[in-house]
């Protein structure tokens, strides 16, 4: 892909777009009043007349008012093929992403795949290599599992500083669904391991025939070669027919339209393992396999596209927190920009490695400036890190990995804004 | 002291106290850690950890797998393996037989590839650069190319052939696919103008970078929660406010091919 591109690159673009607006601090418009028509005391033209029948829409669609979209953003990439879509975080409710507005991210495009003839390899160091038609990993026994996937560069566009205008773009490579297949150890059990075997390649059907190289630790243990996403087939943009889902791990090796696994005994250290998805270090090195996508969190109520204007009172702020390592412990809240923090109410049930919904109720004054953080932790102890600790670690220019403690800054006048403040 | 210090001063104690009995419960020795974040054991000896050896496997890997289930997947044939196992190792291992020329490379690159690449493999437009950079890693510019940043050189190979030319992808030939890769190594300097490129030279060839990359090592961030008073008087100060850039809201992207 075209490299992820820096706030200073963007900055000239950015600007002249801000100057073209003409109006920086000024938001939408407050909710529509309605049509006193079809409020109270009157009834609504809706219950005066029949609606369409049952198979109107065969496969169903959501309410032609809804609006929430995936956005992609032109600057990052040369083309769509290789780019990335980003899912509208302020639009979710509770944890599981809509499978139509789950992130996109592709290295060639979304291939049309037929199932009658997708066909997924098993072999190399296997006692049998094996070929499994879709209806053979069907007849295995199945699971079901609840999990985020996330980009590794998600939010890799502000190590430098705050650039994007809300949450959508700041970390919308993150999506959560309902995953079902077949344990990818079951598979490995049909063909039998060689005992020298000690890592995977898994490799993609699409144009791009995406590789990565997989520990065989973790396929053992918690990786599902999946079908099946949110109740029906695993949707094209996703992976369809089968997908691979590897819990916590970054979503590059989440290989998509899967049609191989070859077991080895080292790594490959193909292009997407090298040249893309390593960190680099201040010191000139970088970090190779680093998978786990570390605890993380952002407030996505309020936020930029979800601004307070006239609404003062009441708030519930709401947002979404998540772990590569396990379950979300705990997330505190901070209005002050860290100064002073409180525990949030997590949403039960809350999973390994999902996406967990925390609330906290607050009073919000009209007029009163805000720096609104969330900070999560989760069951291995590891504590979302702030921004200055992050970059002390590991300096600007890793590009991946970045789950730093965000800042929305409140405005007076109810306007949300992307900021990044001194921790 | 007002009401809200107090609840302040309250919660702040209610957290320590969480994180406190959080922390003696959940800690994970590093051990633990280690198994979490670097699930595969690495090769011994100390020398530069890459694709030259085997790597260990991990413990007691077979005894975890389920039994196979008669009649579920069928036998794959060589030959159906063959067409499809493209991969080529980071040692070499998989390479085809063939062999392309530097100058062969060069018609085929500017026919096919320099229209993203640029005739020299600069990069046009956001498409990826292929040279330059050397040098470059260790400051604020970083420029991750080829020659740069790639640590072996038969990957070059196999990512020509399973994913180039961009919108042709699996149209190459191996002779093509070996006479482009050197072409792009001869623009990086780590072949002559008449040189001509098989498995064994591929395989020799010791890129630049061959010893810039070192294993996961995280976790590398404090596991500290402050609870309250955390700035100690200091007031927040913004450092970068994105109004510089976009308006708050949907700006920074588009539901429509741009």
């Amino acid at each position: 892909m075209t490299e992820l591109q820096r706030p200073r690159a963007a900055s000239r673009r950015g600007l002249l777009k801000a100057a073209a607006a003409g109006t920086l601090g000024a938001g939408a418009a407050t909710a529509a009043e309605g049509d006193p028509a079809n409020l109270p005391p009157n009834t609504p033209e809706w219950a005066k007349a029949l609606g369409p029948g049952v198979i109107e829409e065969a496969y169903g669609t959501r309410s032609r008012h809804e609006t929430a979209v995936r956005r992609y953003v032109p600057w990052l990439t040369q083309d769509r093929q290789s780019s990335v879509s980003f899912t509208p975080l302020a639009e979710m409710h509770g944890i599981i992403t809509a499978s139509g507005l789950h992130f996109e991210r592709h290295h060639g495009g979304v291939p049309d795949v037929v199932p009658a003839d997708w066909r997924l390899m098993v072999h190399g160091l296997v006692e049998r290599p094996l070929q499994f038609a879709l209806e053979d990993i069907k007849r295995l026994p199945s699971v079901s599992r609840i999990h985020f996937i996330e980009c590794p560069a998600n939010g890799g566009m502000e190590w430098r500083g705050a650039q994007m205008s809300g949450v959508q773009f700041t970390h919308g490579m993150l999506s959560c669904s309902e995953w079902t297949g077949v344990p990818l150890k079951a598979l490995l059990g049909q063909a039998g391991l060689k005992p020298n075997a000690s890592w995977l390649l898994v490799e993609g059907g699409d144009a791009s025939l995406m590789t990565r190289s997989i520990p065989l630790a973790k396929a053992l243990d918690d990786v599902i070669v999946a079908y099946g996403q949110n109740g029906e087939a695993v949707r094209p943009q996703q992976g369809y027919p089968v997908r691979l889902v590897v819990p916590g791990w970054e979503g590059n090796v989440w290989i998509k339209w899967l049609r191989r696994i070859e077991v080895g005994d080292r790594p490959w250290y193909h292009r997407e393992e090298t040249r893309h998805y390593t960190d680099l270090m201040p010191d000139g090195r970088a970090r190779k396999f680093t998978f786990v996508n570390e605890v993380n969190s952002v407030i996505t109520a309020p936020c930029p596209e979800k601004p307070l204007r006239g609404k003062p009172g009441f708030v519930e702020i709401s947002g979404l927190a998540w772990s590569g390592a396990g379950r979300v412990t705990r997330v505190d809240v901070s209005v002050d920009g860290g100064d002073n923090w409180r525990a949030a109410q997590l949403q039960e049930p809350v999973l390994g490695k999902a996406l967990t919904r925390f609330r906290v109720p607050w009073e919000w004054r009209e007029g009163q400036r805000a720096f609104l953080q969330s900070r999560a932790m989760d069951e291995t102890g590891r504590v979302q890190p702030t921004f200055a600790a992050l970059r002390k670690a590991r300096g600007v220019e890793s590009i991946y990995h970045k789950n730093a403690i965000h800042t929305w800054l409140l405005e007076p006048d109810g306007t949300v804004v992307n900021v990044q403040i001194d921790a | 002291m007002s009401r809200s210090m107090r609840r302040a001063l309250l919660l702040g104690a209610i957290g320590f106290a969480a994180l406190a009995a959080g922390g003696a419960m959940r800690a994970q020795t590093g051990g633990d850690r280690a198994a979490l974040y670097r699930p595969f054991p690495l090769p011994q000896g100390g020398a530069a950890i890459g694709p030259f050896g085997a790597w260990p496997a991990p413990p007691a890997a077979s005894e975890g797998l389920p039994r196979p289930i008669a009649g579920i997947g069928r036998p794959v044939t060589a030959q159906e393996i063959a067409g499809w196992d493209v991969d080529v190792r980071g040692d070499g291992e998989g390479l085809p037989p063939g062999r392309g020329s530097v100058k062969e490379g060069e018609e085929l690159f500017v026919q096919q590839c320099a229209s993203c690449h640029g005739d020299f493999g600069e990069g046009l437009e956001r498409w990826p650069a292929l040279i330059g950079g050397r040098g470059s890693l260790n400051t604020d510019q970083p420029r991750r190319t080829v020659g740069s940043f790639w640590p072996y050189a038969p990957p070059v190979f196999d990512y020509i052939r399973r994913a180039m030319p961009y919108a042709t992808p699996m149209s190459l030939s191996n002779e093509q696919a070996y006479a482009l890769t050197a072409y792009v190594l001869h623009l990086n300097e780590l072949l002559p103008e008449d040189a001509e490129l098989d498995a064994e030279k591929l395989k020799s060839i010791r890129m630049p970078n061959r010893d810039g990359f070192v294993p996961e090592a995280r976790p590398d961030t404090p596991d500290e929660a402050c609870m309250s008073s955390c700035r100690q008087g200091r007031p927040v100060a913004v450092t970068m406010d994105s109004r510089r850039f976009v308006q708050p809201g949907s700006g920074s992207g588009f539901s429509e091919p741009q």
